[in-house]
This record gives structure tokens, sequence and C-alpha cells, in this order.
């Protein structure tokens, strides 16, 4: 435990958000790492946005948590939200984008126990739900590349949401709307459940992507942003973040998704921050990189640090 | 050796016909329908299934289904309930790498893909399990690419086009894909299904009145219509009528029948077959540019700015007495014309590959704005200079088949010539016009090759 650190859960026995963090999943972050578990060999790259989750790492190193709670855009649902309802799950993920950087051998533990609480507080609060049972079912390479970055001990297990696309059925506002609610079903249902939790939103910032590859893919002489606006976008949410403005993200939030072809229009940096009871609180800067063009930052939302509300 | 396309198909991508065709009306006429149509392409001389399918996006380029049998064991990211449908087919990895090969002689982005565990997406195994459920023809699946646009899609047909006619192919082409595609957000029973607005089906039924009068340009046309009236923005547009056409070479007269419409989960599912016989009425207007080569910014990574603009200045044509000129050649790079008409000859002056409209050299320049050389493909720079001869022809009420002489300009003799050569052979020499090639130091733009050409009218 990092000293001065009180969680919540020790006052009040009661579960509680310990860290959010934005929790980028390009697969080339985890490509450049070489991790066993991934078949493609790289010579590295992207080192900023790797050194930022090695940072985010030690930040998280003494955090004392139970389970990763993790959305990714990459799992996406048009019927509702859905929550893996499998305690194992092993098999291959192969991204369909970017095969050639991203086959990995995952062996990871579902806490299916939290999943289904907060499948079931999200249908008691009027949500349109689903747990996924199918032993068959291949899980995405955005869970997987956000958690192995975030802890490739694999050692915690996750819950694992999919993305509700309520903003191809309807707008960033309602995708916001839909994703508040979901985030704080998640906070309810953690607090009921006793445990202590770091949430995982999974997305890129700007994400216009170039659409040539260089060769091979970790050149770092060719990668940049897509365009000066995109760069200014990404500044612009991450200033936001780091002076603690999560309302004002929030407020901003369309512009962005449409100005931006921002990622968040999955709506998993809403629903986390919606989680955290959209906090005041500065979040910290753990690193900020572009991948095949996008804009990536790391930031973490220390809760652990802020004590009771 | 001559291939055609011997049946084109659309057929819907949602599982519940493989895996649960009982539980509903519809959803049976939908699976009925299927075995129809696998009964016609049986029945057909067809040796090779191509698929376009709107469920795998891609972001670079194109991507090709290349594994020979590429094996696992598929689930549907919302209908996990259904159940599983293992899988295990049969790609023609030959097809697919000419396919590749094709695409970027064309000036696309595009690569294979054939790597064990590959997620084959949903919509290419439903219609490979119920079209070819027992592998007999070979198939090759492509991606839809996500910023792709329909000179891109249509340009991405034609380069398949050309593989096929090259290898003798029958082929059978398939895009799969939803008409509207708004589904019900909330889980429903089965019997419950319908169509999830009066609008959605309004134009569902618009679009396969066109179907079923073998109007394949015509949707195409309506295309971004479509996509704005009745689908949700979901990662891949409307694209695949894009690609349907252009393997039909664009036309309005096909015969097609529309075998199934149903719903499924409230989306438009329709199953519809197209002959390439001509139903009698007459083709119709395609006015849309005709793209043979792409020019878009797929160079993005090599800072398009420059490569665009080859430092050049550029010029409108002049337009003096029997002077020829047409926007669909590039600008010319000083004070002269695209062509001049001379008794009953026309003599063009020099033809490079540079695109007209965005300036853009397929195959790429030779070297970047720094003077720093660049791989290039030189083929796809000879049929782009093909083409802008052909367009500045066809201005003058000619042709390519009226091509009498020609004067060919490279700057590598010993690198390109080759490549030159062989597209010459597919092109101009089944015509058979004289020839001089000759080595020179450096064109004004950063191409490797320019033609000039006299030719009667």
């Amino acid at each position: 435990m990092i000293e001065g650190a009180e969680p919540l859960g020790l006052f009040m026995a009661k579960g509680s958000i310990v860290a959010g963090c934005l929790a980028p999943h390009p697969p080339h972050l985890v490509y450049a790492e070489n991790p066993p578990q991934n078949e493609p060999v790289s010579e590295g790259g992207w080192e900023q946005l790797r050194w930022g989750y090695e940072r985010l790492r030690e930040s998280l190193a003494d955090v004392d948590y139970d389970v990763l709670v993790v959305l990714s855009p990459h799992w996406q649902t048009y019927v509702g939200t859905h929550f893996i309802g499998l305690e194992k799950c092993k098999s291959k993920s192969v991204d369909p984008v970017f095969p050639n950087l991203f086959r990995f051998d995952y062996d990871l533990n579902i806490d299916v126990e939290l999943a289904t609480a907060i499948h079931d507080q999200a249908k008691s609060d009027g949500m349109s739900v689903k747990m996924m049972e199918n032993p068959d079912f291949r899980v995405d390479y955005g869970t997987i590349t956000s958690c192995q970055m975030v802890r490739p001990e694999w050692d915690k297990p996750i819950v694992s949401i999919s993305s509700n696309r309520g903003l191809s059925y309807y707008s960033v506002e309602v995708m916001q709307e839909m994703m508040m609610q979901l985030g704080r079903a998640t906070a309810k249902a953690i607090e009921k459940s006793g445990k202590k939790c770091v949430l995982l939103a999974s997305n890129s910032l700007s994400h216009r992507h170039f659409v040539t590859e260089t060769n091979p893919p970790e050149d770092m002489s060719k990668e940049h942003i897509t365009s000066h606006a995109m760069h200014l976008w990404d500044m612009r949410m991450i200033d936001l973040m780091r002076s603690g403005k999560a309302q004002q993200l929030i407020d901003e939030m369309p512009e962005f998704c449409e100005q931006a072809i921002a990622e968040s229009d999955g709506g998993a940096l809403t629903w986390m921050i919606a989680a955290m009871g959209v906090p005041d609180q500065p979040a910290t800067l753990h690193g900020y990189g572009t991948i095949i063009g996008t804009g990536n930052a790391i930031m973490e939302w220390p809760c652990y640090k802020w004590g009771e509300q | 050796m001559s291939g055609e396309i011997v049946k084109s198909l659309v057929v819907p991508a949602h599982p519940h016909p493989v895996l649960c065709p009982e539980k509903n009306e519809g959803w049976q006429k939908i699976r009925d329908a299927f075995d129809q149509a696998r009964k016609t392409i049986e029945e057909s001389d067809a040796d090779l299934i191509i698929i376009y399918s709107t469920l795998w996006p891609s972001v670079i380029g194109h991507q090709i289904q290349a594994d020979p049998n590429p094996e696992w064991v598929m689930v549907d990211a919302d209908f996990h309930d259904l159940g599983s449908i293992p899988y295990s087919l049969n790609i023609d990895a030959d097809f697919a790498h000419a396919w590749n090969t094709a695409n970027k002689e064309r000036g696309l982005e595009s690569r294979t893909v054939a790597y064990h565990g590959f997620p084959i997406d949903v919509g290419s195994i439903v219609a490979l399990k119920l079209l070819n459920p027992d592998n007999k023809i070979p198939a090759v699946i492509c991606s839809s690419n996500v910023y792709s646009n329909r000179a891109e899609t249509t340009v991405l047909a034609k380069s398949c086009l050309d593989v096929v006619k090259a290898q003798g192919k029958k082929a059978v082409a398939i895009s799969i894909m939803s008409l509207s595609n708004r589904m019900f957000t909330e889980p429903i029973e089965p019997h419950e299904d319908r169509i999830h607005s009066l609008k959605d089906d309004e134009w569902n039924r618009k679009i396969l009145e066109f179907l079923g009068e073998g109007r394949l340009e015509d949707v195409g046309q309506l295309s971004r219509t479509i996509h704005e009236q009745i689908r949700v923005r979901k990662v891949v547009a409307f694209k695949p009528m894009w690609w349907l056409s252009a393997m039909n070479d664009n036309r309005n007269d096909l015969t097609g029948e529309v075998l199934a419409y149903e719903a499924i989960h409230g989306a438009g599912a329709a199953v519809v077959i197209l002959d390439p016989k001509s139903n009698g009425t007459g083709d119709k207007e395609y006015d849309e540019d005709d793209v043979e080569f792409y020019g878009g910014d797929r160079g993005v990574l090599d800072n398009p700015e420059d490569s665009v603009n080859h430092g050049v200045e550029l010029h409108e044509p002049t337009t003096s007495a029997n002077s020829v000129n047409t926007e669909k050649a590039p600008k010319p790079v000083g004070s002269y014309p695209h062509a001049r008409r001379e008794g009953d000859l026309i003599y063009l002056s020099g033809v490079g590959p540079r695109q007209a409209g965005d300036n853009s050299i397929p195959g790429g320049p030779i070297k970047d704005a720094e003077g720093n050389p660049l791989d290039y493909d030189i083929k796809s720079q000879t049929h782009a200079v093909i083409n802008n001869i052909a367009n500045i022809l066809e201005e003058a009420g000619s042709s390519l088949d009226n091509v009498i002489d020609v004067t060919s300009f490279l700057i590598d003799m010993d690198r390109d010539f080759q490549g030159y050569n062989e597209v010459w052979a597919e092109t101009l020499g089944r015509i058979g016009p004289t020839r001089t090639t000759l080595a020179i130091r450096a064109l004004p733009t950063p191409i490797a090759v320019e033609m000039k050409v006299i030719a009667k009218i």
C-alpha cells in the first residue's frame, strides 16, 4: 500500500474503485513488447507509450486491488451491453485488422461474480444487458492488450464488458447517457461487492489511421499524428483530464468524437468517468504517443488517494 | 484465357439462418433461399466464389484471405447464445495472391493474410456454410476498407476481374450485407421479429425492386443515399453495391431475382441472385467516373502533399485551333494541348501516368521531394499512361484501336523495360502500332515512363 493511501474499503467494508485508467489498446504495443504469448516478433517501437504504461504499472504496483474491470470498443454489441460469464477463457486472439502484429495466446480468469453483479445492477436500472457464456467465444484484442499492458502477470481476474454501440443507433449524447448509466451501475455493483477494482477504459483519443503501413511496422521515423487538428484535440482532452475537468470533458465529448473521429465514441471513457463519480480530481498523465497516426494517452485517476468522498 | 462472372449474389450476414432457422418463419425462408441459391451455383460451371464482406473491416487497404484451409469455431459477438459455428474452408490462395498483386498494379494498398486462428467474419462463414457446404468450390474473401470510397472500391473490383479473366475463372461474386441494418437494441422473441421501421422496409423494397430488375449500377448510385437513410453508422458504410456493380461492369441490365426478403433481429435480410444475361431492357447510363487506377491518399506515410505537388508548375492546356483537351487527362507541365488534330490524324503530346484531378502517380513517384529515390511500380505507371492516352483519344473521337505509332521514354531501361513491355503486350501490343523505346535521363515530373502517340481519328 502506498504511504498515506486509504482505500474506501478499509473504512466502509464495501467495495471501491481504487483507480481508473485510460488504457489504449492498439495491438502495436503488445507486438512491440514481445511477450511470449504473442507470435509476431518485433524490434520494439512506440517506446513513449510503452514507457508510459511502465509508469502506470509502477504507480499501481503497491495499490491493493482484486480485479480489473475493462470496457473495450472491440467487442462491439448492438443488442445491449454484454459481460463475459465464463470463469476461464483460453484461446488465441488474432486481430482481424492487424493480424501481422497480434496473434496472442491468452489464458485468463474472469470474475464472473462481479460481472454478474454489474449485469444484474444494470438490468435492474433498466438497461439492456446479457451474459456471454459460450465457451467458444474469443476475447477481443482490445481487452487483452489493455490488460496485458497494465498487468502482464495476468494474476488478477478481469471483468470484460462489451461496447454497446449506442452512438451507432442514436448519437454521442445518447451513447453518453447510456454509458453514464452503465458507469453508475458499475460503481454501485462494485460497492456492494466489497471488492477493490481498477477500471480500464480501453480506447485511443483521436482515431484517424494511416492507411499504409511501414516496413517494418515499428519504423518510428514514419510515426506521427495524422493531422495538426487531431493533435490539438488530443491535447485539449488531456488538459481537461489533467486539470480535473471531467464534467467539461463529458460536455465536449460529442464535438471531440465528431471532429477527431475519437475512439471514445465506444463509450469506455464516459463509462469510467461516470463510475468514478465524474471526479474533480486531476488525472495523472503517464504517457502520450501516436500509433499508426492515432492519438493515445495513458492516464490514471488515483482514486485510492482521494479518501472518502 | 477468358474468365467471367457467372452469377452475382447479395446475401445477409447474421448467423440465424445457420443456427436456428426453425425458430422463425422468415429466418427459415432466408435459409431456403440460401439453399436455392446453392443449387443454382452448383448447376452453373462456377469454379470460384469471391466474397466481399462488410463484416470484415480493414484499415491498411484491403486484405485478402490466403490461408488455404482456415479452421476455427466462430461465435457471433452479439448472438453468442445461439451457438457456435465450426468452419473449415477451402480458399483459393493462388487467386488471393494474384488479386493482391493486381490491386497493387492498379494503385491500391492491399495485402494477403494467412494466419492460423484468423477470425473469419460471421458473414463469410454463414455464406460459405450455406452456399458451399462441402467446399466443392474454392473461395476467396476480401475485407471492406473502412476509409475506401467508390473509386477505390470500383478499382478493387476491376483488379479482381483482371485476375478472373487472366485465370479463366468462372466466378460467383457475393456481397455480404444487410439492406437496412438497424437491429432491435433489446433482445426479442423470434416470433416478434420484423423490419425495424416502415421507412427501412420501404427503402429495402426499393433496393430489391432495382435488384430484381438487374439494375445494379442504379443501386450503386444510390448507395450514399441508402447509407444516410437506413443504415446505422457501423464500421463499414454501404459499399458492397459499388463492388458488386463494378464486378458486373457497372451494368443495369442484368437478370435479377429476389429469392427472399425477411427481417433478422430488425435488419433487412435478402437473398438476391443476378445473372449476367441481359434482361433485354437495354443498359442505362453510367454516370460516374469510371476509374481504372486508384490515385487517392494511400501514400499518406510518405507525405502526399509533396508527392502530389511534384515541384512542377501545372498549366491549363492551350486551346488553339484543332486542339483536343480533356479533364480526364492530367494537366500539362507547359503551354501545350493534350493533342492536336491534323487531317485524319491526331498527334498526342507526351503522356505520363499522372492522374487527372489529384495529380497522383499510380505505382508511386520515382523520388521524394528531396530527391531521394523511392521504390515504384513500373507496371502501374505504364497502365496509367495507356489509360490517359485512351482518355485523350476518346475525347478526340478515336480510341486505342486506332493508334499507329508510339515512342516510349523510360528513365531506367534496365530496371523497367520488362514490366513496361509486359503491360504493352497486354494492351497496345494486341493492337499492333509501331514502337520505339528510348532511355532518357529524366522526365519533368517524378515518373518513369512517358509515351508519344500518333493515331487515326
